[in-house]
């Protein structure tokens, strides 16, 4: 028996729910894997359940859901630069556990992605890690918003989209030009979209919250003046921008009406966007202190409403990882950004899933198909010749958040205590087992 | 009865009861204040730390005078003179200064939250002395204090806060402690310095001087800061004067009996102008006395202090 199977594939994925978005399949099936690909997708002659548990190369899958890989397109690693909050390792550890298979990482290190050999120096890192990594490089030069990087060099070497996170390329001029620019080679530009005037030194949403707490607001209108900049930009240079952690219901607005005019657009949200308000500022936790900031119940529904109607393309970690002693501290005087590639899976599912916002196969598309769509990987599908990338998800299991127990360096997410439902069970890349719960 | 928690980090969500015990107490220590011997030994086990991360004359020596009337013992700290300056932490400099046995802090800080926080890190009571523009309740309270001594009931009066309120801790508090105690309040002042959403905290917003001061009782005028001009929030200070400041001749719509506060420190001919301070109706140095009283019934009731002191 097992020699047989040895022979047809390497490793089967048996009995669970495969969920493919791409080709709309949503069956029980039997996944076999041979050199790392999809050999086949068997959903008619099962390998009956009693065989499965004494064959090491067949995973138990009944009872459990089949994906493809999961992908995020936004992800902060810290190397190279703060090794102490992040390392490509241990966030592909994180990302693995989190059910990721493939994820992007922004260029703001220290130094930042900006030249031929940084993006190098991530894929040579990659090569040991637990899943594929795929750098974004900056848009400019040191991420100083003065003179576009060597897109060109950028992109041969692999960066799969150029953008500045973590601030927006606030020169409209250089915005217009990294555009145009980046579409000779076909890759996106994302932008944060942010005016760093009305930002200010805001520090929260800017509402009745931070009226009471007294702490400096940062107005929705700060995103949307950015959003519709660029937008125009984007109809003008007729490029492609996907807009980064979209936080507000007047961004989605925006955006869903660019698409209906045809405007090449895509956009993505965070799990802590839908989520959580600026209300669990209350308590002062700087876990919960992000940017974009955490807005109001008004904004998390038009976001729910903006992912159902798809105006809303993906689903992003933004993973932010910082050292205890940075959190620790007063509200003003902490940095911005919490950890999500461990707890984003289970969000998604006990946000949306379960709530009936998105259905299961339109909440794994918006974290499999639809990015790696939109930066062109060989990812997010379950298709015969395509990697074996994929995520055994347990739907079913109840779960506590115990950021103590992630495995990624950094701790610092608002989440803890909270009970979600869905977990990665298997998550494997390139036909391994990269992680099991 | 004794206040509910160990901690005054804001007047928001503190009950009518526990503000009227405050003030009662308060009551008490002011008549000790206009005794020979102005001290009584209540706290002389009590080791206090006064942390002050901000520059403030009025309060800190109120919280220091408080403090000694009261027989504490007391270390005053202040962020010029601290190790603050060789990237210390807040959390690490109230540790070390609590490792060194003490028992309640009492904090002024630039950032709101900033007590909040240190209840998270230390076992010490914590008094607010004022927090970014979060709130700044021994001000709420002795506004209370000062106003229920002249009117004996606050429920009805009509309060309207003039000025800088977006930036204003002593606003916050004093909205909280009003609205608690029943009275009915209003603000005023330029659209840029009104925080969003105010309203919604139960109160009447105006940007017209005139139509707010209609009918009040009391008018408590809020500094302000040169920094709003340079900020662009305003136009210039002789524009605000002119729209804003308090003059006789606004007094005009007040009800008979009013009362002009002020929290300090004030700009004279800016917010209001000296006849206006210095006048009849003023209780702006009534407001600094009251203080000294209102911040020794917090240290009393906080560390453990039940109603009534002989």
């Amino acid at each position: 028996m097992n020699n047989t199977k040895s022979q047809e594939a390497e490793l089967i994925i048996a009995g669970g729910r495969i969920i493919d978005p791409a080709s709309k399949l949503d069956k029980v099936g039997d996944i076999y894997v041979r050199d790392g690909k999809i050999a086949k997708i068997e959903t008619k002659k099962l390998i009956p359940r009693k065989k499965i548990r004494f064959t090491p190369e067949i995973v138990d899958a009944y009872d459990k859901t089949v994906t493809p890989g999961l992908v995020d397109m936004h992800t902060h690693l810290r190397e190279p630069g703060r090794e102490d909050e992040e390392t490509i390792q241990t966030g592909s550890e994180a990302a693995v556990a989190g059910g990721f298979t493939s994820i992007c990482c922004m260029p703001n290190t220290q130094p930042p992605i900006d030249d031929q050999e940084s993006v190098k120096f991530i894929y040579e890192k990659a090569k040991s890690a637990k899943c594929k990594i795929y750098p974004v490089a900056a848009a400019t030069k040191g991420l100083k918003g003065e003179e576009l990087t060597e897109i060109a060099d950028l992109a041969k070497a692999g960066a799969v989209a150029i953008s500045d996170d973590g601030r927006p390329v606030y020169s409209s001029i250089l915005m217009r030009y990294a555009l145009e620019y980046s579409k000779m080679y076909d890759i996106p530009v994302i932008s944060h979209c942010e005016d760093l005037a009305l930002v200010s030194d805001g520090v929260m949403n800017e509402g009745f919250v931070s009226t009471i707490l007294g702490l400096k607001g940062i107005p929705n209108v700060a995103e949307e003046v950015m959003v519709a900049r660029d937008i125009r930009l984007a109809e003008f240079t007729k490029s492609k921008v996907h807009i980064a952690h979209v936080s507000t219901e007047g961004s989605v607005n925006l955006i869903r009406e660019a698409k209906k005019k045809g405007v090449k657009i895509t956009c993505e949200a965070t799990p802590h966007h839908f989520t959580l308000t600026d209300e669990i500022i209350k308590s002062f936790d700087t876990n919960a202190k992000v940017n974009p900031p955490l807005r109001t119940k008004k904004d998390l529904d038009a976001l729910k409403k903006g992912l159902k109607d798809g105006t809303i393309d993906c689903i992003v970690t933004d993973h932010a990882p910082h050292s205890i002693e940075e959190k620790d501290v007063e509200f003003d005087a902490a940095p911005f950004g919490m950890v999500g590639l461990e707890t984003a899976l289970g969000l998604v599912i006990t946000e949306l899933v379960e709530k009936k916002v998105l259905s299961l196969v339109e909440a794994i598309a918006k974290v499999t198909l639809n990015p790696a769509k939109i930066l062109r990987l060989s990812a997010g599908q379950i298709k015969v010749g395509m990697p074996a990338d994929l995520t055994v998800i347990d739907q079913e299991i109840e779960w506590t958040v115990e950021p103590k127990e992630f495995k990624s360096k950094s701790k610092n997410s608002p989440f803890g205590g909270r009970k979600l439902r869905g977990k990665a069970f298997l998550t494997i890349v390139d036909g391994k087992v990269v992680y099991q719960s | 009865m004794k206040l509910k928690s160990r901690h005054l980090l804001g007047l928001e969500g503190v009950s009518k009861e526990e503000i009227g015990l405050i003030l009662d107490t308060a009551e008490t220590f002011k008549e000790v204040l206009e005794r020979p011997i102005k001290k009584v030994p209540t706290l002389r086990a009590v080791t206090v730390v006064n942390l002050f991360y901000e520059a403030s004359t009025r309060t800190r020596i109120s919280f220091e005078l408080a403090e000694k009337r009261l027989s504490a013992d007391l270390v005053n700290f202040s962020a010029s003179t601290s190790s603050v300056k060789k990237g210390e932490t807040l959390k690490d400099t109230v540790k070390n200064i609590e490792a060194m046995k003490i028992d309640m802090v009492v904090i002024r800080h630039q950032s709101s939250g900033a007590p909040y926080f240190l209840t998270q890190c230390l076992s010490s009571s914590i008094i607010n002395a004022g927090d970014g523009a979060h709130e700044h309740p021994t001000q709420g309270l002795l506004d209370l204090f000062t106003l229920r001594e002249k009117y004996k009931e606050l429920e009805g009066l009509r309060v309207v806060i003039v000025g800088d309120i977006k930036h204003s801790r002593v606003a916050r508090s004093n909205i909280w402690g009003l609205k608690a105690m029943g009275a009915s309040i209003a603000v005023c002042g330029p659209t840029t310095l009104m925080p969003y959403e105010i309203e919604k905290m139960g109160i009447e917003v105006f940007s017209n001087l005139d139509d707010a001061l209609q009918g009040a009782d009391v008018v408590n005028v809020l500094r302000i800061q040169l920094e709003r001009q340079k900020g662009g929030l305003l136009p210039s200070l002789r524009e605000y004067s002119n729209e804003f400041g308090i003059n006789s001749d606004r007094l005009k719509n007040l009800n008979p009996n009013f009362t002009i506060m002020h929290p300090g420190p004030i700009n004279r001919g800016v917010e209001i102008t000296p006849e206006v301070a210095d006048g009849p109706y003023s209780v702006i140095l009534d407001q600094v006395t009251n203080g000294v009283a209102i911040r020794m019934a917090v240290l009393y009731l906080l560390s453990g202090g039940e109603g009534k002191v002989e």
